[in-house]
């Protein structure tokens, strides 16, 4: 079983390292995100909103806003694009894992999966390889945008420390488990790339959209809102945040912390379980 | 013993019956050939008895094992090399081996020699640490091979094992086909539209046409038993019809003549041709031409179904090209 998993997963990663471009690809939209967004909207650090039409005074005003609702949320001093950044880390993550969804098909379409369920191995161990190497990937990714984040001048707290790094990634993983079975218990009776694709666009908005990832939950209406509140991401993006900005004065939110784990863990125990039950219904040929 | 034996196998796509009601029995360290063309059903079947696919309706065993209650054990006896190839090709040619080796469950030190061991029965062992995608046709499909054979299944399923292969490739699977039977002793279970393939290498077959059997037994009862040979025989002197004289003589079962050639079906083609000639030289009259047909079994296939193999054959290889270029946009 655990022998099966492993071989699958080297599997995985090794055609990903071996196609650098895909690693690649993957990494510079949020990238790009991160200098457009997070740089332009960057109030504190003052002030270039590409919104050239409108007057100074006004995208100044609309930044003390922004800065005081930010302030307010976190009761200290944040610059958007650090808010931004550990948001960016789980979308990294919402990525990689709609791409393991897309491998199930590419499987499938090109003849491998069938070599896989003709195997004496139980189905469930197909898509736990999925997700370990679709684990492997998001958080090599994550780490990589994370590292080019502080590049781009992100301001962690003044206490982060190793222990925070790994809770980062901790709570990045979790998210992974979760997300990545979501997306491969979508496409496991999925045959088209079309149809794929269609369910894929229609999540993944959505999902990065309504969470706390980019924007903080406060300002969203009320209807984004109650969908932001259901949406792993926001509570990955709030653990992120949490840790990263890890201050001596203020300590670390135990109980936010709590609380935001409980509910990843809970989120990847029932998607991985979801995952491997479908899986073993429903993996069939054709 | 029969090591698969199927009853009233059926899978049902939609309307479409794509086998229908199929009974048969494959006996211990027999080639049985599933011969028809495409569409006909063969990796519909092939697909349930290796349970890539439940059956609609019916049920099989393979190996005393059913192939949905017992599908693990199954699965852990028999290989398969599917018709449309299923490597890895952004991996080695041993990595997919060390791969396969570990889905079979096969320990560590054992997979390295029997891999070895495989690698050299098709000839790969040059090109196995190089990227399948710069492997040829006919290198995949012999890898593939290669592939089903490294937990020493105890029945082999190929699915149409030559499919698409230039001739000289052909000869060469056909021949690691039947030293598996002779040094194994594998039972081998195949699909093809080959005529020339199943007649050189299956003990029995089983000519299937939309989703059913139509006949089955060894090549050469079936090619009997559509009513032996035939001599085609003309003469110099066409001023008379000796029709009626030939349909006496022995052997012979039935004249016709057609514009100046006798066509006359006999009981044993070999036997019957120099009485016939002899006869024939006895009336004073001589022969200018002539030939035995022996039946093929695309006569034999076209008695029992009503069209001829070869009208279908392009289109599947059409398919399979656009498969590769697929594969090669890919990259
Ligand atoms: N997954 C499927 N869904 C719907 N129809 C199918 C499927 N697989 C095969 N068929 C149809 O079933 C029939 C038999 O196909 P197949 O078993 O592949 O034939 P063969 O292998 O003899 O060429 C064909 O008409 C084919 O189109
Ligand atoms: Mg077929």
């Amino acid at each position: 079983m655990i022998s099966e998993i492993w071989a699958l997963t080297i599997r995985e990663v090794k055609t990903w390292i071996r196609e650098p471009i895909l690693v690649f690809m993957m990494v510079i939209q949020p990238v790009i995100w991160l200098g457009l967004f997070g740089q332009a909207f960057n109030l504190t650090g003052l002030v270039q909103i590409p919104l050239s039409n409108l007057p100074p005074e006004i995208t100044q005003q609309i930044g003390v806003i922004f800065n005081q609702m930010i302030g307010s949320i976190f009761g200290g001093t944040l610059d958007y694009f650090t808010y931004m950044a550990a948001g960016m880390l789980s979308v990294v993550i919402l990525f990689t894992s709609m791409f393991s969804g897309m491998s199930v098909v590419w499987d499938r379409r090109f003849g491998f999966l069938n070599k896989l369920l003709v195997a004496p191995i139980a189905r469930g161990s197909i898509v736990m390889a999925k997700v370990t190497s679709s684990v492997i990937r998001g958080l090599f990714q994550a780490a990589l945008v994370f590292s080019i984040a502080f590049a781009f001048g992100l301001q962690a707290g003044n206490a982060f420390n190793v222990l925070d790094l790994l809770g980062v990634f901790a709570g990045l993983f979790l998210l992974s488990i979760g997300l990545s079975s979501l997306f491969i218990a979508l496409t496991i009776r999925v045959k088209s790339w079309e149809a794929h694709m269609a369910v894929v666009n229609l999540l993944n908005l959505p999902l990065m959209f309504a969470s706390s990832a980019l924007f903080p939950i406060n300002m969203m209406p009320d209807w984004l809102q109650s969908i932001a509140k259901v949406n792993p991401i926001s509570y990955a993006s709030d653990l992120v945040r949490a840790f990263i900005l890890h201050s001596s004065s203020v300590g670390l939110d135990i109980s936010r912390i709590a609380l935001n784990f409980e509910i990843l863990i809970a989120f990847a125990v029932i998607f991985s379980f979801i995952g491997i039950v479908l899986a073993e219904r429903g993996l069939r040929k054709g | 013993m029969a090591i698969v034996e199927t009853k009233d196998l059926t899978k049902v796509f939609g309307k479409l019956i794509a086998v229908d009601h199929v009974s048969f029995a494959v006996e211990e360290g027999e080639i049985f050939g599933f011969l028809g063309p495409n569409g006909a059903g063969k990796t519909t079947t092939i697909n349930m008895l290796t349970t890539l696919m439940n059956p609609t309706e019916g049920s099989a065993k393979v190996a005393g094992f059913d192939i949905v209650k017992d599908a693990n054990k199954v699965r852990s006896l028999i290989g398969l090399v599917p018709q449309d190839l299923t490597v890895d090709e952004d991996l080695t040619g041993m990595e997919n081996m060390m791969l396969q080796a570990t889905l079979y469950h096969v320990p560590k030190d054992v997979a390295k020699k029997r891999i070895e061991e495989v690698l050299r029965l098709v000839e790969l062992e040059d090109a196995a640490n190089r990227k399948v995608e710069t492997y040829s046709g006919g290198m995949r499909k012999r890898l593939e091979l290669a592939e089903g054979l490294i937990h020493y299944p105890k029945i082999l399923f190929l699915d149409e094992p030559t499919l698409g292969l230039d001739v000289q490739t052909r000869t060469v699977i056909w021949d690691y086909i039947k030293k598996l039977r002779e040094e194994r002793g594998m039972t081998i279970f195949m699909t093809t539209h080959y005529m020339e393939e199943a007649d050189a290498l299956c003990d029995r077959i089983a000519i299937i046409d939309y989703g059913k059997i139509r006949a089955l037994g060894k090549p050469k009862e079936l090619k009997d038993g559509i009513g032996g040979d035939v001599i085609e025989l003309a003469l110099f002197d066409n001023s008379k019809d000796v029709s009626e004289a030939i349909a006496k003589m022995p052997y012979v079962i039935d004249v016709k003549k057609k514009s100046e050639i006798y066509r006359i079906k006999v009981a044993k083609g070999e036997e019957a041709l120099p009485n016939i000639i002899e006869s024939i030289l006895k009336m004073n009259l001589k022969v200018s031409n002539v030939s035995l047909i022996k039946p093929t079994l695309d006569q034999v296939y076209l008695e029992y179904t009503g069209r001829s193999l070869r009208e279908t054959e392009g289109n599947r290889e059409e398919v399979m090209r656009m498969m590769r270029n697929i594969r090669r946009a890919r990259q």
